[in-house]
């Protein structure tokens, strides 16, 4: 496997594919105003010219500051976020869809940003505690009277100055930083640290213990269930492949199931969401609106079938929110199981390119980051697709690159700028052009 | 680490398998079921209004109703459109996105939409030929002059007219009015609809129910024809004698039957011919025939012409009355036998239809039909044909008879007792000159203070009837208090006759 990292990058690939993806955007923006309207949107040279620049421009910076870096994480981030824009268009009034067009421009920017600012990732392994403490800062910042605030029930939001944003969308990635800082240094502490029985020993749960608490917290203070899920997934995902127990992975899970139950007793929020996803379709509660969202989610898929009604000829705005948490489904009812799955397999793609990214590591932190950033990815990827295809209990996180959602749009180029770095090794502009 | 990372790949594909497996579920194994769940109604609308729905015409290509592109910017692809206005509401029905579907668009959905079985060849050539798929077309047997003339006649009354082919059973006119015009209930935004069902609902005229066949009301005298049908079929003809006295006092009590007015018929004399006290349509002498001929003959005469049993207040019994019909049709009423046990005075009433009779204008348009006809009663028919899209016939209704409800005999003579009533009657303001009227009037009390509901049924030519008119209008029309059914009914009956055989 190791054999086509070990090939020398091809500029060329990248930007083919790059080139796919505008076109793939492109085209769906043309085929929204055709099934809504019957004629391509006017504005469509624009649009074209303003998401193929954009793309190019980014691809650019790649190439400047990141020669040697993947080149299909860009555009497979690309394609995504040009799919879910132009479903977006479809979905939302024109001016708060140009607002989302403007997030995905942001979203580049900083992606562009983090590939300047980060020149060598190995510098992010320096600050282990600082990070650490400014992503716990971040995480429960909407818990903070006067800065944060609730929408939907979840306190998520805080407002610094004209800013309002979902601190917990950047406090993850550094959160991941931390974890992958601190756990590459104290590596052989855990792989020795276990006990009788093979379970780790009491001090060496620790860690284990205080992210449980922290996920906990989450859950109970900013009533997110979603995040709080996540947040221990990727650490127990991050703890086992750095320590190499099974053990934290069995002690992780049976936590993981501890808390979902406390959770689940002690939050009506929960007990609600459980009872959605069992009872979604039944007559007495279909119209109920926490019910009717997962059925309309169901509707809309089954509608689709196989190949879709075409884009903009379907109806997913029945679906309550259908541009945040449900755009899968409505990607599911316009292009059908086909679209759908093809969707979920450039998520596959990027997951598998992340994981790839890590192996091609040989530094524990590199490694350990990559496959926290990919980790994270990949569940929220699955947490909000099995919730809206009724495989979970839902649970409201954005679809990453695709869904409605500025803080998580910005958040994930943020995460795939990282992962590009980690896979293109330090930036030496000094020294550049000599191989 | 490498070993574990490749670990995690292949759980995160695990994972992303059991979820394709799920929206290949949904998506395609379990589709059908979940589509098809009731609480899909939204999508199913759409699905339903992406497809042309079929018009509804009559013979000569008037549209009642057609389905139009919808304007831009709908949820919808096509929107039903009602060219006639609340002329034809009560044929049409609405079909609505929100409130469902009524009378025809109700009745012959299942054409309209062209999923019935006799349009599958049609559907499925346009499948095989590319085309959209659309409705079929429905024809009615409404003659759209006579329409006209009944809105026109009866002007600004309150009221009813329902005109039948009594050899076919076709319906020629039925309207009634306060209407309402099924646009506002199927075409615009959701609020508009929301907001006209809203004022329909409150309207104290209940503009949604037609008076001529899904509201019931006293015939009054109109129903003496049932009363006259008993005498006949049982031996009394129209010369048999009966007592004249001025007033008639009711068995067991004090309380005494007038006539109209309080006259005393026949110029007060004596006896009176039941083909006189049909004429003058005298309570007294049929109050006598209905004590005479005794409750189950009424009863089953009642019956015989389609009105279902009750025991009132409550308890409707409709066995074999029930007829075909693509209308919601409203039977009218008799009360059973053993209402009147005990009760002879109630049965006095109900011979003069009052007390606990109920009829309507399609009702007594049968009635008139059966006479008309012979003594068979027709089945009422409103939808000749349907033809696909592309004008092919898919389906035929033929005229059926319903039973017998009288004799031949019975018929002839009450055809002659109805001619009289319009040539030297009550009902002379039916008459026209070169066509022969037979009919009946009924004024029936509309409760305290109100005035009363004035009725004329008709059929015309008498010897070779091909046409049959019931009319009630509401409240005495412009009348009030003075009106009768001679007066105020009458004349639209015969402007009704006048423009159909002319």
């Amino acid at each position: 496997m190791s054999a086509i990292a070990a090939r020398p990058v091809r500029p060329r690939t990248g930007l083919l594919l790059l080139l796919v993806a505008v076109v793939t955007s492109i085209t769906a923006y043309a085929m929204v105003g055709l099934g809504l309207r019957g004629r391509v949107p006017r504005d469509i040279v624009v649009y074209g010219l303003t998401i193929g620049g954009a793309y190019l421009l980014a691809w650019g910076a790649v190439r400047w500051t990141a020669p040697r870096a993947d080149p299909v994480l860009l555009p497979i981030a690309g394609m995504l976020g040009g799919l879910g824009l132009a479903m977006i268009y479809r979905l939302l009034p024109g001016d708060v869809a140009d607002a989302q067009a403007i997030w995905l421009l942001i979203g580049l920017v900083a992606f562009v940003l983090t590939l300047l600012l980060v020149r060598d990732d190995r510098q992010l392994d320096a600050y282990t505690y600082t990070i650490g403490l400014l992503g716990l800062i971040l995480l429960l910042l909407p818990v903070v009277p006067g800065v944060g605030f609730e929408v939907n029930g979840a306190r998520l939001w805080a407002h610094v100055g004209p800013l309002t944003f979902q601190p917990a969308e950047f406090g993850k990635i550094l959160i991941v930083i931390f974890l992958a800082s601190y756990l590459s240094a104290k590596r052989e502490l855990l792989e020795a640290g276990v006990g009788r029985l093979g379970l780790p020993r009491a001090k060496d749960l620790g860690p284990l213990l205080l992210a449980w608490g922290a996920s906990l917290a989450v859950l109970f203070l900013e009533r997110d269930l979603g995040a709080s899920m996540l947040f221990f997934g990727v650490f127990v995902v991050m703890l086992w492949v750095a320590s190499g127990r099974a053990a934290y992975l069995v002690t992780g899970g049976v936590l993981f199931a501890a808390g979902g139950l406390i959770g689940y007793l002690a939050l009506p929020h929960v007990q609600h969401r459980v009872a959605y996803w069992l009872h979604a379709l039944e007559p007495a509660t279909v119209h109920e609106v926490g019910y009717g969202q997962l059925a309309q989610s169901w509707f809309a898929l089954a509608s689709g079938g196989l190949v879709g009604t075409g884009l903009g000829r379907g109806s997913p705005d029945l679906i309550p929110y259908p541009a945040s948490d449900f755009i899968l489904s409505a990607f599911g009812e316009e292009l059908g199981m086909l679209g759908t799955a093809a969707i979920l397999l450039l998520f596959v793609g990027l997951i598998g390119r992340g994981l790839r990214i890590a192996l091609d590591r040989e530094d524990a932190f590199g490694r350990l980051l990559a496959t926290g950033l990919t980790t994270t990815i990949a569940l929220q990827t699955f947490t909000i697709a099995a919730g809206v295809t009724r495989l979970i209990p839902l649970t409201g996180v954005p679809l990453p690159l695709v869904s409605y959602g500025g803080s998580s749009r910005v958040a994930t180029f943020v995460m795939i700028g990282l992962l590009v770095r980690i896979s293109a090794g330090p930036w030496q502009p000094a020294r550049r052009s000599t191989g | 680490m490498e070993r574990r990372i490749r670990r995690l790949g292949i759980a995160l594909v695990l994972l992303f398998a059991v979820l394709f497996g799920q929206l290949a579920y949904v998506q395609v194994f379990a589709a059908d079921d979940i589509k098809n769940h009731p609480a899909n109604f939204s999508r199913q609308l759409i699905a339903e209004y992406n497809v042309q729905r079929g018009k509804i015409l009559t013979a000569d290509g008037l549209v009642l109703a057609e389905s139009v592109p919808a304007p831009e910017g709908s949820r919808y692809r096509f929107e039903r459109r009602y060219p006639q206005g609340d002329l034809y509401g009560y044929i049409t029905g609405f079909y609505s996105r929100i409130y469902g579907r009524s009378a025809l668009e109700r009745s012959m959905n299942s054409y309209l939409s062209g999923d019935a079985s006799e349009l599958a060849l049609s559907t499925f050539s346009d499948l095989f030929l590319g085309r959209q798929k659309r409705g079929g077309n429905i024809f009615v047997t409404i003659e759209p002059n006579l329409q006209e003339v009944a809105r026109t006649a009866l002007g600004a009354n309150k009221g009813a007219v329902v005109a039948m082919d009594p050899r076919t059973g076709d319906i020629l006119a039925l309207y009634s009015t306060p209407g309402f015009d099924p646009s506002q209930l199927s075409s615009g935004s959701d609020p508009e609809i929301r907001r006209a069902w809203k004022r329909l609902n409150a309207d104290p005229d209940k503009p949604l129910l037609a008076l001529s066949h899904q509201e019931l009301f006293l015939p009054g005298s109109s129903f003496k024809i049932v009363t006259a049908s008993a005498a006949l079929e049982n031996g009394f003809g129209p010369e048999s004698q009966w007592p004249n006295p001025h007033r008639l006092t009711l068995p067991l009590t004090n309380e005494q039957l007038q006539n109209f007015g309080d006259d005393h018929c026949n110029g007060g004399s004596s006896q009176i011919t039941l083909i006189e006290a049909f004429e003058e349509s005298c309570n007294v002498t049929f109050a006598e025939v209905g004590l005479r001929l005794g409750a189950e003959q009424l009863a089953a005469q009642a019956r015989a012409y389609g009105l279902c049993g009750t025991l009132p207040p409550e308890r409707t019994t409709c066995d074999g009355q029930l007829i075909n019909f693509e209308l919601p049709f409203q039977n009218g009423r008799f009360p059973e036998p053993s209402y009147f046990e005990q009760n002879d005075p109630l049965l006095a009433f109900s011979a003069i239809g009052l007390d606990n009779d109920l009829v309507n204008p399609l009702q007594m348009v049968l009635m008139a039909s059966a006479v008309a006809n012979g003594g068979m009663m027709p089945q009422p028919r409103i939808v000749s044909e349907v033809r696909d899209s592309q004008g092919r016939v898919a389906r035929e209704f033929a005229a059926r008879t319903v039973r017998r409800a009288i004799s031949g005999s019975t018929a002839a003579k009450l055809t002659q007792m109805m001619i009289a009533v319009v040539n030297n009657g009550s009902g002379y303001r039916a008459s026209i000159p070169g066509i022969q009227v037979a009919g009946k009037t009924g004024t029936a009390t509309n409760g305290e203070g109100r005035a009363p509901n004035a009725w004329f049924t008709a059929f015309a030519p008498a010897q070779d009837p091909q046409i049959a008119v019931s009319v009630i209008v509401l409240d005495g029309g412009n009348l009030g208090s003075e009106a009768t059914g001679g007066q105020v009914a009458a004349p639209i009956v015969r402007a009704v006759i006048e423009a159909y055989l002319r």
